[in-house]
Formats: C-alpha cells, sequence, structure tokens
C-alpha cells in the first residue's frame, strides 16, 4: 500500500468539513425493534434511502448482509427531474422518469428498508408512489422503519442524516438543507402504508414518530 | 501530494480511453476510460479526475472520481470524501470517506472466517441494552469513533 501512501502524501486523509458536523446520539425504540427482524441468517439484503452513511454500511455488512444504498432524496431534488407543472410558471416533479431511474429493483428483493424520515421531506407527487415502489420491492414479512416529524417538530425542522451507532442507538447529524414539507398524523400513516400488514408506532425524541412496518 | 512513480502506469486527465484496459502492474487513472478495466493482482486508484463507465476488478480499489459500473476489489475498495459511484461493490473490505456519494449494493465477501465472531458480538449486544456493537471494518479517518 505504500504506492497509495506516496501518491497521497502518507497517512490517514484528514477529516472534510462535512464529517466534522456534529453527531448527537438519541437511543431508538423503533431502530431497536428494527434490527430484531434482521438479527436472522446472514446475507439479507437491506436498503438504506439516506445519505451515504459508512456507519450504516459498516454495520449492515458486519451482520453479514448485503447493503444497497440510494439517497433518494439527494436523486428527488436533482434538477433534471423538475419539469413544467400544470399551471403556468409552476414547477413539478417528473414522477414516472424518477421511477424509471430510482429504486429500481426487482420485486420483492429486500428484507428489510430504513426509510428514515424521507417521507417527510419528499416532494409531495412522489410520496405514495415512493411509498408504493417501497412495498413491491420488500419482501413479505419484511421490514421497514420510517421515521415523521410530529407538528410540534415545526416547518424549520432541520434535516438529519441517521447514522447507526449500535442496536439501540443511532446519531444525528445535520445534513443537506432539505425543507421539511409536511407533518404526517398517525391515520395519514396509517394510510400511506395501508398495503402493509403491521404498523408500530414508538415515540421517539425531538418530535419524532418512528414507525415500524411490515409487509 | 502526487507524486509520479516509474513502476505505477499513469493515465492522465486528458487522456480518453474506449475499449478493454488490462495489465499487470498498478495504474493510477486520472482520465476517462469507457469499457472494462482489470488488473488481476495490482492496485487501481481513480483519481479525482477520473471518469470511468466500465467495470472494474482490481486487487485494490481506491475512488475518489466518478464512475458508473461494478466494483470488485479482491482485497479492498476505498471511497474517498470526493467519490460518486453509481454500481455495485464487491469485496473483503471498504472503506467509505464521509461526504463520498454511493449508489448501489455492498457485498462483503470475506476469504476467512473472522465475520463470524463480529456476527455472533453484535447479536449477543442486541439482547443487552447498553453494549456497544464492536466495528468490524477499518473507520475512515474523520469519521468519529464507535466507542
Amino acid at each position: 500500500m505504500g504506492f497509495f501512501r506516496n501518491i497521497f502524501g502518507g497517512g490517514a486523509e484528514s477529516a472534510s468539513s462535512k464529517s466534522e458536523v456534529e453527531r448527537v446520539p438519541r437511543r431508538s425504540t423503533g431502530f431497536n425493534q428494527f434490527t430484531r427482524t434482521i438479527l436472522r441468517p446472514d446475507g439479507q439484503k437491506i436498503l438504506d434511502l439516506g445519505p451515504t452513511s459508512p456507519s450504516n454500511i459498516t454495520y449492515l455488512t458486519g451482520l453479514g448482509h448485503k447493503a444497497y444504498n440510494e439517497d433518494v432524496l439527494a436523486e428527488a431534488n436533482e434538477s433534471r427531474l423538475i419539469i413544467p407543472g400544470p399551471e403556468e410558471g409552476s414547477k413539478t416533479v417528473d414522477v414516472e422518469r424518477f421511477l424509471a431511474e430510482d429504486l429500481c429493483y426487482d420485486p420483492e428483493t429486500f428484507d428489510a428498508v430504513l426509510m428514515w424520515d424521507v417521507c417527510d421531506y419528499l416532494p409531495e407527487p412522489l410520496v405514495k408512489p415512493v411509498v408504493d415502489r417501497i412495498y413491491q420491492i420488500t419482501k413479505p414479512r419484511g421490514a421497514v422503519l420510517a421515521f415523521f416529524h410530529t407538528r410540534e417538530a415545526g416547518v424549520e425542522a432541520p434535516y438529519h442524516r441517521y447514522h447507526i451507532k449500535d442496536d439501540n442507538i443511532l446519531e444525528l447529524q445535520q445534513g443537506p438543507h432539505f425543507k421539511l414539507q409536511r407533518t404526517f398524523q398517525n391515520r395519514h400513516i396509517e394510510g400511506l402504508f395501508h398495503d402493509f400488514n403491521s404498523i408500530k408506532f414508538f415515540l421517539g425524541k425531538e418530535n419524532i414518530r418512528e414507525v415500524l412496518l411490515l409487509r | 501530494m502526487e507524486t509520479y512513480r516509474a513502476d505505477v502506469a499513469h493515465i492522465g486527465k486528458s487522456v480518453i480511453i474506449k475499449g478493454e484496459l488490462s495489465g499487470s502492474e498498478d495504474l493510477y487513472l486520472d482520465g476517462e476510460v469507457e469499457g472494462n478495466i482489470d488488473l488481476h493482482n495490482h492496485n487501481l486508484v481513480i483519481g479525482p479526475n477520473g471518469r470511468v463507465r466500465a467495470n472494474v476488478h482490481a486487487k485494490d480499489v481506491v475512488i475518489h472520481g466518478k464512475v458508473d459500473g461494478k466494483i470488485t476489489g479482491v482485497d479492498k475498495v476505498e471511497l474517498k470524501k470526493s467519490a460518486v459511484l453509481n454500481g455495485d461493490i464487491t469485496t473483503q473490505r471498504i472503506v467509505i470517506e464521509d461526504g463520498a456519494f454511493f449508489k448501489g449494493a455492498i457485498d462483503i465477501r470475506k476469504a476467512d472466517a473472522k465475520a463470524e465472531p463480529v456476527r455472533a458480538a453484535v447479536q449477543a449486544a442486541a439482547a443487552t441494552p447498553t453494549v456497544n456493537a464492536p466495528a468490524p471494518f477499518t473507520i475512515p479517518s474523520g469519521i468519529p469513533e464507535k466507542k
């Protein structure tokens, strides 16, 4: 590996400003319940819909699973997806193109999906299609973990990346600036995921509801 | 700081290659390649200006630039903070710097049985509320320790 050290000045790379943003640990009952569903034999396929997180990949592959990563919010906010809206001067998201280029997996591929709080930040036209797609690509009895802000979080609730510290604790790190698009009430969440067989709510800290779904 | 070494093949940022690229020496690639890259038991570094649309097979693969394709690093794959990878990774060891963009699957295929004790430790930790799971892989620099 001397070749690489000589090319890049030797030793470990210094931290980028992005990685210096503080991580705040938070105990998560929802995540703990989620991990219990994936402590089966290894080789499961787990999809993480958040930004690329070395911690998450380390955790999931450490369990012997195959980790998939797709930053849905980054993809959904790409300029290539912005198209003229129905009203003059308005803009909307090209849902068809998004579904053709993103979350493209065979049906019933994944044993579990980490949605985090994606639904709170997605552009409106994408919310239902993304949930429907997640349902299609999740195996029967597969688990989906989703977080939702409560109304008390406020419209300025900052977006956080979720890093897995262990099976009980997540670390929140303020991430790219995505605007909170909506807050769901429980009945709306139940309606959004009505195709799933079971839904469990857990109240988390910082005005977050944690929801564990089983397909 | 990049230094030139005679025993490492170097493709500069102005070079564009379309086709099969293979070799039996380490390669530093900072140009554009479209096709297939196979270095067998040698190492590949894709520099910050590198733009690769190819499947890659090498011993160690370090990515600073942009890659669309499957990556097979027989020993290790490393994504630096400027890396943008669309494609699956198959390797024994993965190192990802915070800031790297990755879209795809990571399949860790260990050559030995080291993964077994680590999984057992993580599963035991799940039954005990306050035990931290050990990190089985190298933590890239800049990432907070998980202790």
